[in-house]
């Protein structure tokens, strides 16, 4: 057997380096190689500007379902509402701002208010009345979709001023003026690069300081050097066409937020905690079913921010968005890598899992692929991940 | 008469381990055979290559079952020349019936269609054999684990068993129902049957075994005929080497009552689970409380531990002389309670997560400054905790759930001692664990006692008390029977408060 300390040096070498991230990174991995796939199989559409701009537009509503799917989850339970409180607070919004003209401020806060009561609602069977929130939520999704063909007595109500729309639709106006090039997207670019540039090395100092195991130094340049070039070709795709979309700020700001708070806060160790073993965890004084509830909460107030997105996408509010939205949250949560049985998931893992599913609708579409198709092989793809996954761990298990 | 079963040169490799290591086992037709050997030996994973839980070629080596090389594909293969394995966490189905249990995967049934009669009349005479006394259309999850314990016996019969393999089959169980399971190992003796026994209990395995095979890093030790042996020599055998003293020894040194519980009742519903118990610790003190299980012992220690147990609860509490009230986890915690729990699997850890996150759960406020962790410092308190604790373990990622009971329990500790309780409640601390691994436990809560802290220790195991403890109590239905100082307590004198 290996001493500790050799462990740590082995784990240094290039080999135990990819070995010991192939889990971690094989959905990305899949993802890029899904990309390639269909980069060749559109000749070369699906990477143009315009689409890239568009696969973000088409997916950030799911994406942002999926970020809260993916605590619900880990945390032991499900959520099948998300869905019909999409198409809810969708319609809340459409009423308040068409019908009764409040200012488009006003209602978002008003609608993500309501969406936050919603979630309340649900959180409290599930954490208190201690009912499987399977049940809950089952109900959920049938009393909100109810609610909304009753708010917007079955008809759709249209169109959201501009100021609205741009929610989904808008583009970072460019500051800098750049003719032929979006260029404060390219600034952005450069700026994000030496952010992250400056984040991994301060992570490298301390470790080094706490002599941690670190990766050698050429290793450490290249993975640098990596992800900054990924980072300006993506903005510099992005800057070819309109810039930066408003939504992908959110989605950037969502997404650092809540990997950040699920990976280096207490609230986010007790998350893990109670889907991991709940009764261990509430005798080591995590009070469970709180945290139970603000999940819930949360979640609620991230579906709202996904129907208002889906309204301001479509400038309507129907009776019929975000149907099966549920269903594309939940299956980007588990391609992602989180455990059905709770404990296990990351924010990260949810993206690229929405991701993985967005791609395909997109590519799918664009070489001219029914509805038909695209359903069956989204849910073989999803069974393929889950399984993939399952095989791995029995492998490191035994 | 001649050996019934024979492994000869038994190699089993996982992945990087070799779990046996050319083992032999040789056991004679008709008599109690006894498998010793500390947790992790190999003991496990012998006995599911004799009952093909590891099918014919993933091991090395030859099973002789009445002297017939024996091939086994599966489970259903080894059953079928009679060798039946009960295993440790009893495999019984609780929505089910007794019957229904019984003949689980092997139905009373003609061309599928279940003859619930001859069932019933099956499973009755089965009962009377292992001399339960139930209706056999009662469900499982309504009965008590020794009963479920005699109904796995029961469906062992019913397969015409020859060999029946017992996984520590007393490790649930009171002491009134290990021995009436003893007696009745005894008399299917007589009847002719062999049984394996793997067993920590040295005094069970002296009571019933003729002879005894110890195991120890997935290699055979010995066989040993039981009449040639003393219950030290067998440890010795066990660990490799002679411990002289199963309790580290100890000055006591007895401060200030640090806690105080006065009329201390709970009640579960409608049902009164513990009823006026009054009691104290001092500093520095090792104080027992004796009581077999469904006793109200564990129940006591999780109500005091911000009632984690219990509906209703009345009584008072003080710590240093001041009332203090504790109505959640964490504000006993935040008194300085700490409860060690006795089931470490489902209570104790998350056995998906490392070392690392489990030792570092409830002292997350500790290690972390407006509610964002320090990772660092959390890394190097796990590896502290790992060397000072001596967990066994090549990293701290390993998840919980890969070690072994020893270190499992020295990590649910670690969590603990981190915690920096004044009152540590242990509650079965050494269930499960084998001697070595006992000893260490019992030098880190003597240390602790040292340190000045109070230490409630629940145990089922009487030596162990009279062992570690300063004063012991006995508690039998939700009371308090007695209180005895541990210079005059013996066995006697605890199990007649119990019985009184």
């Amino acid at each position: 057997m290996n001493t500790p300390l050799e462990d740590y040096r082995n784990k240094g070498s290039v080999l135990s380096l990819i070995q010991s991230n192939l889990r971690q990174y094989g959905m990305f991995t899949a993802l890029v190689l899904i990309m390639i796939l269909f980069q060749f199989l559109t000749e070369g559409i699906l990477l143009r500007p315009l689409n890239i701009t568009n696969l973000i537009l088409q997916n950030s509503y799911i994406l942002v379902l999926a970020i809260g799917m993916v605590l619900v989850i880990i945390t032991g339970h499900i959520d099948l509402s998300v869905g019909s409180v999409a198409a809810f607070v969708g319609a809340i919004s459409g009423i308040l701002i068409i019908n009764h003209d409040i200012p488009v401020f006003l209602a978002v806060i008003l609608s993500l208010l309501v969406g936050a009561v919603i979630g309340a609602w649900q959180g409290f069977w599930v954490a208190y009345v201690k009912i499987p929130a399977f049940i809950v939520t089952l109900a959920g999704m049938l009393l909100f979709r109810g609610l909304t063909m009753l708010v917007l007595k079955g008809k759709s109500v249209a169109p959201y001023p501009q100021s609205f729309q741009d929610i989904s639709s808008g583009f970072v106006p460019d500051i800098f003026g750049g003719s032929t090039l979006h260029l404060l997207t390219i600034v952005a670019g450069i700026v994000f690069s030496i952010i992250y540039l400056l984040i991994e090395a301060r992570n490298r100092r301390t470790q080094i300081r706490y002599d941690f195991e670190v990766s050698s130094k050429g290793l450490f340049i290249t993975k640098i050097a990596a992800v900054i070039v990924l980072i300006n070709v993506f903005t510099y795709v992005l800057a070819t066409y309109e810039g930066i979309p408003m939504i992908l700020i959110i989605l950037i700001a969502l997404v650092v937020i809540y990997s950040f708070v699920m990976k280096k806060t207490v609230m986010g160790r007790h998350i893990y905690a109670i889907g991991g073993n709940e009764k261990a965890a509430s005798l080591s004084g995590i009070k469970t079913k709180k945290a139970t509830f603000w999940v819930f909460v949360n979640m609620g107030v991230l579906a709202a921010l996904s129907g208002l997105i889906f309204a301001a996408r479509l400038n309507a509010a129907t009776p019929k968005a975000g149907n099966l939205f549920e269903l594309d949250a939940i299956a980007a949560c588990f391609i992602g890598g989180a455990s059905a049985y709770g404990g296990i998931g990351t924010v990260g893992g949810a993206i690229v899992g929405g991701l993985v599913m967005g791609v395909m609708n997109n590519g799918m579409s664009i070489i001219g692929l029914g509805i038909d198709w695209q359903q069956a092989i989204k849910g073989l793809v999803l069974l393929i991940a889950v399984a993939f996954d399952i095989y791995n761990k029995n492998k490191l298990a035994s | 008469m001649g050996s019934i079963l024979e492994m000869r040169n038994i190699t089993k490799e996982f992945p990087g381990v070799k779990a046996l290591d050319d083992v032999n086992l040789k056991v004679e037709a008709g008599e109690i055979h006894a498998l010793c050997g500390e947790n992790g030996a190999g003991k496990s994973t012998l006995m599911k290559v004799l009952s093909g839980v590891y099918p014919h070629g993933t091991y090395a080596g030859d099973i002789l079952f009445q002297d017939d090389v024996c091939v086994f594909k599966d489970i259903k293969s080894s059953e079928s020349l009679g060798i039946v394995i009960i295993h440790q966490e009893l495999a019984l189905i609780p929505e089910l019936s007794i019957a229904e249990n019984i003949f689980l995967g092997n139905e009373q049934a003609k061309a599928g269609v279940i003859n619930w009669n001859e069932t019933v009349v099956k499973a009755r005479a089965l009962l009377k054999k292992v001399g339960l006394s139930e209706n056999p259309n009662t469900l499982i999850s309504q009965i008590g684990v020794g009963k479920q314990q005699l109904v796995e016996i029961a469906k062992a019969l019913s397969k015409d068993v020859k060999l029946l393999i017992l996984d520590e089959p007393t490790a649930a169980l009171n002491e009134e129902e290990s021995e009436n399971l003893l007696q009745l190992l005894l008399s299917f003796k007589k009847e002719g049957m062999t049984s394996i026994m793997i067993s920590h209990k040295l005094n069970e395995v002296s009571k019933v075994a003729d002879s005894i095979t110890i195991i120890r890093d997935g290699k055979t030790i010995e066989t040993l005929k039981w009449e040639e042996v003393s219950e030290d020599r067998i440890i010795k055998g066990m660990v490799g080497r002679e411990l002289t003293n199963r309790y580290p020894d100890r000055t006591p040194k007895i401060g200030e009552t640090i806690l105080e519980v006065k009329d201390w009742e709970v009640l579960q519903g409608d049902r009164k689970v513990i009823d006026s118990i009054s009691m104290h610790i001092k500093k520095g003190e090792i104080v027992g409380i004796a009581g077999v299980m469904g006793s109200g012992r564990t129940e006591f220690a999780m109500s005091i531990f911000g009632r984690s147990y219990g509906t209703k609860i009345s009584g008072h509490l003080y710590k240093d002389g001041k009332e203090i009230t504790v109505k959640n986890v964490p504000e006993a915690i935040e008194n300085g309670l700490a409860y060690v729990t006795e089931d470490r699997k489902n209570y104790g850890l998350i056995l998906i997560e490392d070392i690392k996150r489990n030792i570092s759960l409830p002292n997350l406020k500790k290690l972390s400054k407006f509610s964002v962790l320090n990772e660092q410092v959390e890394v190097k308190e796990a590896e502290n905790y790992r060397s000072k604790m001596n967990i066994k373990t090549p990293s701290i990622l390993q998840k919980t759930g890969n070690l072994s009971g020893g270190n499992q329990q020295k990590v649910v500790l670690s969590k603990w001692i981190y915690s920096e309780p004044d009152i540590l409640i242990l509650d079965e601390p050494t269930r499960g664990i084998d001697v070595g691994a006992k000893y260490e436990i019992y030098t880190i809560i003597n240390q602790l006692a040292e340190e000045g802290k109070g230490i409630l220790l629940i145990s089922s195991e009487m030596p162990e008390l009279l062992g570690m403890c300063d004063r012991i109590y006995v508690m039998n239905e939700g009371r308090l029977k007695g209180e005895l100082e541990a210079a005059e307590a013996t066995q006697e004198s605890i199990m007649k408060y119990i019985t009184s």
